[in-house]
């Protein structure tokens, strides 16, 4: 950042920033608790949250690294059902095997991540985008009848895995998406993230650069899997419930939907954009009948009047958001005039 | 300028350079497309601190040559030795750390990244730390990030762009760009240094000043550079070495004064005296 920008110093910035989110973790956890903030509501707010893990997953392998997978729902379904079936078959108490399986649902899909992108990250554009949407497809055809095949009970198919321990709740939900948000922001702002966003970038020069293509491809790949899998076991806590039927190819086009309108690359974007995706049909419910229109309309509307979406590319593809939020934040607590001469 | 030495490899490199391994010694490469030999027996040394000239007309292959040092074509015959090690398989980004950086003709930065982070990108191997402490902000990834920024600021005033270092590399004049991309593959602290048409698109003042500063480089870092150049001042003004390709083969090599009273090299630039007349 240039030298008349007023830096907070480093550990400061993050004190504030953990602050403030701690605030509004506890703060959110008392008002449900005190009953201000209706279950309905909390529902809504719980599915809030695994939406804004999706998108900011998504966002890795679409907005950072460039390009575009349709099989984001695959990883979302391994991880959900890697947990889910810790969770209901290990004898622990939720409250450990819960932590332990939101974990494994991240790392099982982190590996199916690995071993998906190794072959379909050789291709570009529209062939990935084929190829992870035959493997999105693989994955739910598998978990729906790789019961009767091999003959033991596992997925319980089309008939759904009932009974996992509901655990996810506002506060474990939204404290994995500040931690997911922490990880991806940490992860784009270092010389890691800088070698994924020059892939996206420019490839040949990245190479050019000394910068393994292949590796950080698969890295960024994996990231993406390993974060859409969290968000899958947090699915499966809160649905209790799980039918590869909810894991089709229209939910991966669900997230893609969120990731664009917020703006590819944009952290914050994602945020936002999960947000309204997740209000808007919640809001319209009174009219289910023209939800979907509505919906549809929002989208075009965005895509018409700003095509780079909500928050565009601007700097957001920097990964800088959120350091510009921490900049800002104090900035405009502490010293607004000040703050207001250094962006002017 | 030092005397350019003959070697008995049919090449030639500068008499200061003498007693070293030369950086780059190729023998007879050459690659196909097809049943086109675009380059054939190739053949060229060039000393350590050497500042050597590729040049030849329009589609002579001067940039297949570079595209096969970087092996983003692989050669289809030939020997190529980088500080005599046979450099045969290396895949690009392992032949820029073991000391091959180049610039491009049709410029290739990171257009929505920021400068500093361009120039950051070329310093991805110098300066390593783990994921892990990246994730986790470990006092690792402050200090070699720390290194890092006071690298590439340095990098970058060697052309007088450390005040542009929070601008889009994309908004930066063309002339700039040119001069970011030289810092980028600086960056990888390269014992090579290829430029393809470093002064494309620069007006005279700009191409006397880049040829101050590809001096200025050469000096510094103490690095070779081969250059693609179609400009030829500065060709003739500051290569010690020149080869000149056409149809992918070497048609001439020696000393700036060599090469301009080649008749061979005129007749490639300028075609055959009898049927210019005709």
């Amino acid at each position: 950042m240039s030298q008349q920008y007023k830096k907070i110093p480093m550990p400061l910035r993050y004190l504030i920033n953990a602050l403030l989110f701690a605030a509004f973790l506890f703060g959110g956890t008392a008002l449900i608790k005190g009953g201000a903030v209706s279950n309905y509501y909390t529902k809504v707010l719980m599915l809030l949250g695994i939406n804004i893990i999706l998108t900011v997953s998504l966002n890795i392998s679409t907005g950072y690294l460039g390009q575009l997978p349709l099989g984001h729902a695959g990883f979302m379904a391994v991880g959900a059902y890697a947990s889910a079936i810790f969770m209901t078959r290990v004898g622990l108490d939720a409250s450990v095997a819960f932590p332990i399986g939101l974990l494994l649902g991240g790392v099982v899909a982190g590996l199916f991540g690995i071993m998906i992108g190794i072959p379909a990250l050789r291709l570009k554009g529209d062939y990935l985008a084929i190829i992870t949407l035959g493997f999105g497809e693989i994955i739910r055809v598998v978990l729906l009848n790789i019961d009767s095949v091999l003959g033991f009970k596992l997925t319980y198919g089309a008939a759904s895995l009932k009974s996992i321990p509901k655990t996810t709740t506002f506060f474990n939900t939204f404290l994995c998406v500040g931690i997911v948000c922490f990880l991806i922001h940490t992860m784009m702002k270092s010389r890691h993230g800088r070698a994924i966003l020059s892939i996206r970038e420019n490839e040949i020069a990245a190479d050019a650069c000394g910068i393994h293509v292949t590796y950080y491809k698969v890295l960024g790949f994996a990231a993406s899997a390993f974060f859409a899998g969290v968000a899958g076991s947090l699915y499966a806590g809160y649905l209790g419930i799980l039918n590869p039927s909810s894991f089709g190819f229209m939910k991966s086009i669900e997230i893609l939907v969120m990731v664009v309108l917020g703006g590819m690359g944009s952290m914050v974007g994602s945020v936002l954009a999960a947000t309204v995706l997740t209000a808007v049909p919640e809001m319209l419910r009174a009219f289910s009948e023209y939800r979907m229109i509505v919906y549809s309309l929002l989208l075009i509307m965005v895509m018409i009047f700003k095509p780079s979406g909500l928050m565009g590319m601007y700097d957001f593809s920097l990964s800088h958001i959120l350091e510009k939020i921490i900049n800002w934040k104090p900035g405009r607590k502490k010293s607004a005039g000040k703050a207001g001469e250094e962006n002017g | 300028m030092d005397n350019l030495v003959p070697l008995p490899s049919l090449g030639m490199i500068p008499e200061r350079d003498l007693g070293a391994i030369p950086i780059l010694d190729i023998h007879h490469l050459g690659i196909d497309f097809g049943g086109l030999h675009a380059v054939d027996d190739f053949n060229l040394v060039i000393g350590r601190t050497e500042i050597a000239g590729l040049i030849g007309p329009n589609g002579a292959g001067k940039t297949t040559v570079f595209n096969l040092l970087t092996n983003v074509y692989t050669p289809t015959r030939g020997v190529i030795l980088l500080d005599g090690m046979d450099i045969r398989g290396k895949s690009t980004h392992q032949l820029t750390k073991l000391g091959i950086a180049r610039t491009f003709q049709n410029i290739r930065l990171f257009k929505d990244l920021s400068v500093e982070d361009n120039v950051k990108i070329g310093l991805h191997n110098a300066f390593t730390y783990s994921l892990f402490s990246a994730l986790f902000r470990l006092p690792a990834y402050w200090t070699s990030e720390r290194k890092a920024h006071e690298t590439a600021l340095e990098l970058l005033s060697i052309f007088d762009m450390q005040n542009l270092a929070d601008q889009p590399a994309g908004s930066l004049p063309y002339g700039a760009q040119r001069r970011l991309e030289i810092v980028r593959a600086l960056a990888t602290s390269p014992k090579l240094l290829l430029l393809d048409e470093p002064a494309a698109g620069m007006n005279p003042s700009e191409t006397g000043e880049l040829m101050e500063n590809i001096r200025k480089i050469r000096n510094t870092f103490e690095i070779a550079i081969m250059l693609i150049e179609h400009d030829m001042n500065l060709v003739m003004g500051i290569c010690e070495g020149i080869a000149v390709l056409n149809y992918g083969k070497i048609i001439a090599k020696g000393t700036p004064e060599q090469i301009k009273s080649d008749p061979v090299v005129i007749e490639a630039y300028l075609g055959r005296g009898k049927e210019a007349s005709a």
